[in-house]
């Protein structure tokens, strides 16, 4: 199947140092893009390239790169999402912890491209082990002239810090990320004004997440051309997925776009079908956050075509029958999963991870929690359902950042598909 | 957590310790703060709240806090809101191995349940709960980003993944066996080059 | 100068205006609740959601409605945008809906509250007919944190408006309380046993939009509709001494600052004024002061407000009553 352009080394031994990776073709997008291309050449490449952030929203990176200010006189700064706490999500975890240097080459790039001369890691702290993994290899970039006082020769110069946050997963969040690399609780700004014109210091900022920009490095290598032919449609390249669950083979997986659903859970080059022979029940395809979906609308759309790992094929549907691709992580279930269990299971998670800033949020989070825990422990009433239905419409779209709706999708989407497994926990 | 309605929050004290790094870590300290624009040391918050946790009893007492508060030269309060912020700082005394048990959907679905029961069984405490020998506490925690190799738990903030009944039994006694000489991971401050 | 249109009315603003200065330019009905925005502290709004408006045309320049419902606190003015509060049945809808959720944790014990009278969420839930939710969960409850003499906290009462920190933040030479822990387990909280006091920390409990910040020195506890507010001052060298005295017959109940149509402190006042000076002596009495709010205070109507009375959400709570 489809061509890895981001995990094709990862089973060199040795990879993680730079030597090794250097032996492996490592560096030559940056020696490419700082020997023979401007800074808006490197732009346009990833414009071409139809690269769309890896973080979870699928925002094309070219375009939010576009955004930055370029006028203002102040610093500008990059800052690479390492924060990675989506339940079912750990594919940079694995990048970072296998290919820190294709990272740290992509920082390189892409800061070139922006005009940064100070870029920040912000990774969760959860991942100590990483922190020094990542410090190591920026100090042997830095060794060999890759990072710091004028690269190469060159007048471009750069520093690279890794930032440790310390258990939060609304720090994921950009603005909140950026409070909390500045020193501060993790509250989501009031947006606008946007990162682009007032972000990290009030300096205008990009934040992208570690697959996106690792994935700079093989679009400078290959061209955005290429790259952009790869995948389908308006989904261009390659996706990392990281597959967890009631699966054969749990892991990460770099899969060409528009591979089918089907093919993906059931074939032995990915997930190697469901464990012990069980039945599919649903699918998570994109990180909690994004709506569950029934096992016959996870292998198929509602137009009975087949569902396809793509942003668009997997929204196809609307919130009826659709989801998202998120940030990839794709949690299975199988026949014997218990989905109100599982839905106030993740809701406690949104519970504790809501930053408690905006009310329906704080509120509504606590709310859907207790009334699921009801639900699940045999204490529910016919009316909860309605009202959970209810609360999840009052947080959807009300709140200041994001995981309002990311609280509300799992629990409006669980009980569209499945209301009559909640009816059943009534007694 | 259980649908409770009261918190448990309480007010500390100062004891009025004298708390002061070494010399080495006042070293990197300093070398944290100039990874920032001058101004903005309040940055380096974080990565020195995990050092002062580290080296300081394994947890932030008040007494820690204003200290670092001074070290950056910021409000106490400023340092409480954002220890109580995030969860991987202790406000209070710990036990000497910290097990936290991922509680998210993807470990749970996966045995984590059974795990954490077990955690329980075997030890004799409850969530929340350090052994009556101060060797461990037992806190659950929300997705570690290991789901992949799921039931996944942290032994101060080390991973141990593809947990079972058997492994973790094996896990804690072999912990309970361990001396100090053999505490062999990286602390913060050496992870930061 | 941009244009913008707010229920259909029409009015010229500066460039930075938020859509809910806006509306209080126009003033009346149009108005949005806000509970967390104060104009006179920086940083604040954007947290309660009260505000939400919808906006139908984002500009002249791209006519496109926006996609969700924004806060009009912090939503800058745009050239031709076109905006629907209290004419949007969406806007309506959501706002109960998020008043529900603050009144989820929030304990009923307005007859035993100093802020019963003029409380900014009694007078929202009124305005929705609203005195209980839809839960049968048990309230969160808070321990109990002294933070000295002069202020009372009642946290169970507090809907996380961040007001208070802003205040002393800003106003106040060293904050010593602040926003802790997270999500629905939240608190304002000193953290360690300590007295608030300096110079201004009495203002919290005027921008406090609740009865979680109230004044401990308020003498007889009364409720505060059995009060005559009068314009009073002094000279002051700290401020400006301009107060308003709450008085019974001719003894000082409480001292507080002046408070506009809008229920935001004109100027903040000193602790010395406010706590210190409760002795007729102390003060020049103007006169009576209007309390422009309808708001139960003026109305008198709590004592006959019957559960499921509708008064219009947002005459109820901002127009003006001259
Ligand atoms: C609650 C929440 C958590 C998030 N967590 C992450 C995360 O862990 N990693 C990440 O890259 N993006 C995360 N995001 C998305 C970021 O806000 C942001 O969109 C992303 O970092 C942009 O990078 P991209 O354009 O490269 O995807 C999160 C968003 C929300 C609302
Ligand atoms: S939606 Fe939740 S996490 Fe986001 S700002 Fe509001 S309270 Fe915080
Ligand atoms: S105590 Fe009052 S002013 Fe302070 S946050 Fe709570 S409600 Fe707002
Ligand atoms: S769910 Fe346990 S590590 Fe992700
Ligand atoms: S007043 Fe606008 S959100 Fe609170």
């Amino acid at each position: 199947m489809g061509r890895a352009v981001l995990l094709d080394k990862v089973n060199v031994p040795g990879i993680r140092d730079f030597g090794v990776y250097r032996e492996h073709g490592g560096y030559r997008s940056v020696d490419k893009a700082l020997g023979e291309m401007t800074p808006a050449q490197v732009q346009q490449e990833v414009i071409k390239s139809g690269l769309r952030g890896r973080g979870g929203a699928g925002f094309p990176t070219g375009l939010k790169w576009s955004f930055l200010d370029r006028k203002s006189d102040k610093p500008r700064y990059l800052v690479c999402n390492a924060d990675e706490s989506e339940p079912g999500t750990f594919k940079d975890r694995y990048l970072m912890e296998h290919l820190p240097h294709l990272l740290i080459e992509g920082l390189i790039l892409s800061s070139y491209a922006l005009g940064v001369k100070t870029c920040y890691i912000y990774i969760r702290g959860e991942f100590k082990y990483l922190v020094g993994i990542l410090e190591t290899a920026i100090s042997q970039a830095k060794k060999n002239n890759y990072v710091g006082e004028r690269i190469l020769g060159t007048g471009f110069s750069l520093e690279i810090y890794v930032h440790p946050g310390a258990g939060a997963y609304i720090c994921g969040e950009e603005t909140a990320l950026l409070e909390s690399l500045e020193g501060k609780r993790g509250n989501p700004r009031i947006k606008p004004p946007f990162p682009a014109y007032k972000g990290l210091y009030d300096c205008p900022t990009v934040v992208n997440n570690v697959e996106t920009l690792a994935t700079i490095t093989p679009i400078i290598g290959m061209g955005g051309e290429a790259y952009a032919a790869l995948g389908i449609g308006k989904s261009t390249g390659t996706k990392l997925m990281s597959a967890c669950g009631n699966i054969n083979k749990p892991g990460v997986y770099e899969i060409e776009m528009g591979l089918p659903v089907e093919d993906f859970i059931y074939s032995d080059e990915y997930c190697g079908g469901i464990k012990n022979g069980r039945m599919l029940k649903a699918v998570i395809p994109g990180g909690s956050s994004v709506p569950i979906l029934p096992a016959d609308l996870a292998l198929n759309t509602a137009r009975s075509e087949a569902r396809l790992l793509s942003y668009e094929s997997l929204s196809e549907g609307g919130f009826e029958s659709g989801s998202m691709l998120g940030s990839g992580g794709f949690i299975v279930y199988d026949e014997d999963a218990c989905i109100v269990r599982n839905t106030w299971n993740l809701t406690r998670f949104y519970r504790h991870e809501s930053c408690g800033q905006c009310s329906p949020c704080r509120e509504g989070t606590g709310w859907m929690e207790k009334i699921l825990y009801r639900l699940e422990h045999g204490q529910g009433r016919r009316s909860d359902i309605d009202l959970l239905v209810r609360v999840a419409k009052n947080i959807e779209g009300n709140t200041i950042c994001p995981l309002g709706d990311a609280a509300a999708w799992p629990v409006a989407s669980a009980i569209r598909h499945f209301r009559g497994e909640f009816l059943e926990h009534i007694k | 957590m259980e649908a409770g309605s009261k918190i448990d929050h309480h007010l500390f004290v100062r004891e009025n310790r004298e708390v002061v790094f070494s010399d080495a870590t006042l070293e990197k300290v300093r070398s944290l703060i100039r990874r920032y624009p001058e101004g903005r040391q309040k940055s380096a918050l974080l990565p020195i709240l995990h050092i002062a946790q580290e080296e300081m009893g394994g947890y932030l007492s008040v007494d820690t806090m204003d200290y670092v508060a001074s070290l950056l030269d910021i409000k106490p309060v400023e340092v409480y809101e954002v220890a109580t912020f995030y969860s991987m700082f202790y406000l209070e005394k710990m036990g000497k191995y910290v097990l936290e048990v991922c509680h998210t959907g993807p470990c749970s679905i996966c045995g984590g349940e059974e795990v954490l029961q077990h955690i329980k069984e075997y030890l004799h405490i409850e969530t929340g709960e350090t052994t009556p020998d101060g060797m461990f506490t037992l806190k659950e925690v929300e997705c570690l980003g290991a789901c992949g190799s799921g039931p996944s738990m942290q032994v101060n903030t080390e991973f141990h993944d593809h947990m079972t009944v058997k492994q973790v039994e094996k896990l804690i006694d072999s912990l309970r066996r361990k001396s100090e000489e053999e505490e062999s991971s990286k602390g913060w401050a050496e992870q930061f080059s | 100068m941009l244009r913008i249109t707010i229920d259909n009315i029409l009015i010229e603003v500066e460039e930075g205006t938020t859509i809910l200065q806006a509306a209080r330019m126009i003033g009346g009905g149009v108005v949005p609740p806000a509970m967390c925005y104060y104009s006179k502290l920086k940083g604040s709004g954007g947290k309660c959601r009260t505000c939400l408006v919808k906006v139908a045309q984002g500009s002249a320049k791209d006519p496109r409605p926006m996609p969700k419902l924004v806060a009009s606190c912090s939503t800058p003015v745009q050239d031709g945008m076109v905006v629907e509060n209290k004419i949007s049945v969406e806007v309506q809808q959501a706002r109960e809906g998020i008043v529900e959720l603050l009144l989820l944790n929030h304990p009923l014990d307005c007859p035993v509250c100093d802020q019963a009278g003029e409380c900014d969420l009694q007078d929202l839930a009124f305005g929705f007919g609203m005195e209980e939710t839809e839960t049968i969960e048990p309230r969160r409850e808070y321990p109990v944190v002294d933070i000295g003499p002069l202020i009372k906290l009642h946290m169970n009462r507090c809907i996380h408006c961040y007001r208070c920190v802003l205040t002393a933040e800003q106003i106040t030479k060293k904050r010593a309380h602040g926003m802790l822990y997270r999500g629905d387990t939240m608190e304002i909280s000193t953290f360690i046993q300590t007295a608030i006091e300096n110079d201004f920390s009495g203002n919290m409990i005027d921008v406090c939009p609740v009865g979680a910040l109230t004044d401990r020195t308020f003498r007889f506890k009364s409720r505060v509709w059995f009060l005559n507010p009068m314009n009073a001052h002094r000279e002051c060298s700290s401020c400006g001494g301009k107060v308003t005295a709450w008085m019974f017959g001719s003894e000082i109940y409480r001292v507080t600052g002046r408070k506009d149509r809008f229920g935001e402190l004109e100027e903040f006042i000193c602790n010395e004024c406010r706590f210190e000076k409760k002795d007729i002596s102390d003060w020049v009495i103007e006169g009576p002061r209007k309390i422009k709010r309808q708001s139960v205070i003026s109305g008198n109507q709590y004592e006959h407000l019957k559960k499921g009375s509708i008064i219009h959400p947002i005459e109820g709570t901002t127009e003006p009553q001259e």
